[in-house]
């Protein structure tokens, strides 16, 4: 009796063992590995992991991605780096030798991109990177056959904004003042940086430069002192935290300025949140054109999907890169990572974004400057993107 | 006089990050890692319930801390309570506690990035008051004020109380304290909860002005570490005068030198009263 229940167990489990099998050789396997703990969980959980999310839901509600004639769906195996590059080396090899994923995704935030590009360039996955901002962006896609990036570089991200200022002062809006800050942290230092000469050089006054340490519990000092230099505008190369505690700040002191700019995180939905109204005018890094049809649809999916609302930046570039992806594995038609990557160079995408193309394993269609007007973000300043509303100055903190 | 009060408004919200760990590990030995994760937690309810139903921050701290207060109670008789029975020494009580309590802040962190993974963001009270022509946000004047309530209603209870005296006694000496008739282990529990329920407020306060996260507790556990060593572990009026003195330190120079050097001139100081006073400010030297 015992004997016979024995095979009968040993059959069925068998049998389950060869559906699986059967199963996965459907099923595509997308690794995603990015920080749900630790400094930057919080910007990834607006950014990054509803767009995995939003995406992967998508493609399987259609059927799944046609890889040769034969439908595959995705199936996404997630890892949390704890915003630690060591955790993300370890997951993605584990993602490379345990898991055998056919694809990842791109990791969050500039450093993981980088410290992440040898493993996923030794495992020849197409790397499609998107949170990340580097003037070193040729020197590495030369060095890493696998690695694209679709965000921009620095140089480009301070340009527009001494663009803005230069804009403003032919209309007459400000004077040549400008007060600076900046978070003291790889980010932060590096836009300052490439900012500082450049501001100079178009003409401009720094009336105050101070930085910051990362996690400063009191931006007032830095509000006050800037307001005591009696600037024109006010320049902040911060990230999210600081974003919010200076613009707080601003509000409370009333500095006033006809150009506000903080870095990241000014075109997140929690700021609007949080200051509603008040921050009309505000300009950020990012932007998104809130007229394209194809947007409106992205946004409207990403909020019923997810339940989240999308950025007004790097969401949507975030979900292009998976469109890439998608696209390209269908192009190919096949799962061979070479192939796949060869197709991302050679090819160009119709994504929400507008067509889409890399040159040099680089595209230059980014937004680079929005600012908030009648409560939504908009682009004002691009590389190669079409829509950008025109600047207004601000007027108050109401 | 800007200066002046700025600091003053940020040493009281550095007592509020302090107070309750001071008690946890002055009075109950436990070295609780998990110190800062209760801090978020109180935020994390303060804003949860301020963007759900738009209630107070203010109310929220008074619901949240019976809530905290039980909650600890409850960590302390189920979790540390074996810890401390098997201890031998207070070494050792140290040694287990920072790893089960840093284990603790792991699983703290899971469950708020389960609940929100976001930032914790609102404004409250975010509106200038004026002192003197010089314009402060209300929020942090309002838990500015709080802060001294709560040290104030500890230092009273402290000094002045029968269970108060029983505490201070636990906390220069279990053994003593023991001899003398006081029931360490409830003192230790009372401790134990009431300063969580101390460091939940805190979260509960310190959200309406600072944006956290589920990750960010650690950043406060050392900053409540750095001002409880410095005041002296276990003396209430040592955590005021550390979180004072860290908070006019770091305006000042934030202010009149460069924001950049606040941390080195923080350290700086916490590095000159160990030399000087290894114990503390208000610490006893070890006999």
């Amino acid at each position: 009796m015992l004997k016979r229940l024995f095979k009968a167990a040993a059959i069925a489990t068998s049998a389950s063992f060869l559906a699986v099998a059967a199963q996965a050789a459907d099923v595509i396997k997308i690794g995603q590995v990015a920080p749900k703990s630790g400094p930057l969980a919080g910007g990834a959980a607006v950014t990054q992991w509803p767009n995995v999310e939003l995406w992967s839901k998508q493609v399987n509600a259609a059927g799944g991605l046609n890889v040769g004639g034969k439908k595959m769906m995705v199936e996404i195996i997630e890892y949390d780096d704890k915003t630690n590059p060591g955790e993300h080396i370890k997951a993605a090899q584990r993602l490379a030798e345990v898991d055998k994923v056919d694809f990842i995704i791109a990791p969050y935030g500039t450093g993981f991109n980088l410290a992440a590009a040898p493993i996923y360039a030794k495992y020849n996955y197409p790397h499609i990177g998107v949170s990340a901002i580097s003037d070193k962006m040729p020197e590495l896609t030369a060095r890493y056959d696998n690695l694209f990036f679709t965000l921009g570089n620095t140089t480009s991200f301070t340009d527009s904004v001494i663009d803005i200022l230069k804009d403003m002062r032919d209309a007459g809006t400000i004077g040549n003042r400008v007060a600076m800050g900046n978070v003291a942290d790889a980010f932060g230092i590096e836009l300052a940086e490439a900012a500082r000469p450049k501001i100079k050089e178009a003409g401009f006054d720094i009336v105050y430069d101070k930085s910051y340490p990362l996690g400063t519990p009191d931006l007032s000092p830095i509000i006050k002192g800037a307001k005591d230099s009696n600037p024109d505008a006010f320049v902040a190369w911060s990230y999210p935290p600081d974003t919010f505690g200076l613009t707080e700040q601003a509000i409370i002191q009333d500095l006033n300025v006809k150009m506000y700019y903080t870095a990241v995180a000014t075109c997140f939905p929690a700021f609007k949140g949080k200051f509603g109204s008040k921050i009309e005018g505000v300009f950020g890094a990012g932007g998104v054109n809130q007229e394209s049809s194809k947007i409106q649809e992205y946004f409207k999916a990403h909020k019923e999907i997810t339940g989240k609302e999308a950025d007004g930046w790097a969401s949507a570039n975030t979900y292009v890169s998976m469109q890439i992806l998608g696209q390209a594995i269908e192009g190919a038609g096949t799962l061979d990572r070479k192939t796949v990557t060869q197709y991302i160079k050679d090819n160009t995408f119709d994504t929400i974004m507008g067509p889409i193309s890399f040159e040099n394993q680089i595209s230059n269609k980014y937004w680079t400057v929005g600012q908030w007007q009648d409560g939504k973000f908009r682009g004002v300043k691009s590389s190669q993107m079409d829509g950008a509303a025109p600047i207004v100055a601000k007027d108050g903190w109401n | 006089m800007d200066i002046i009060i700025t600091g003053l408004l940020l040493g009281g919200t550095y007592a509020l990050i302090a107070f309750g760990l001071n008690m946890q590990y002055g009075v109950a030995r436990i070295m609780n890692l998990a110190n800062g994760e209760f801090l978020v937690l109180g935020a994390l309810a303060a804003f949860w319930i301020f963007v759900a139903d738009s209630i107070s921050p203010i109310l929220t701290m008074l619901i949240v801390a019976p809530l905290a207060f039980f909650g600890n109670w409850v960590i302390y008789k189920a979790l540390l309570m074996p810890l401390v029975r098997r201890a031998k020494n207070k070494g050792q009580l140290e040694v287990d506690s920072i790893l089960a309590t840093f284990g603790m802040s792991f699983a703290l962190v899971g469950i708020m990035v389960s609940i929100h993974g976001e930032y914790f963001t609102y404004s409250y009270l975010a509106e200038p008051f004026e002192i003197v022509g010089e314009t402060f946000a209300l929020n942090r004047i309002v838990a500015f004020c709080f802060a001294v309530l709560i040290g104030v209603a500890l230092w009273l209870w402290l000094f002045f109380t029968r269970p108060g005296m029983a505490m201070r006694a636990v906390s220069v000496s279990t053994e003593a304290s023991g001899l003398v008739g006081i029931n360490v282990q409830k003192m230790s529990a009372l401790a134990f909860a009431l300063g969580g329920a101390v460091t939940t407020m805190g979260g509960t306060l310190i959200s309406t002005f600072i944006t956290l996260d589920a990750s960010v507790g650690v950043i406060f556990t050392m900053k409540a570490l750095i001002i409880i060593i410095m005041g002296g572990v276990g003396d209430i009026r040592g955590a005021i005068v550390a979180a004072l003195i860290l908070g006019l330190v770091e305006t000042t120079v934030a202010r009149l030198i460069d924001p950049g050097l606040t941390l080195a001139a923080a350290y700086a100081i916490f590095v000159l009263v160990l030399l000087f006073r290894p114990q503390g400010l208000f610490g006893r030297k070890p006999t």
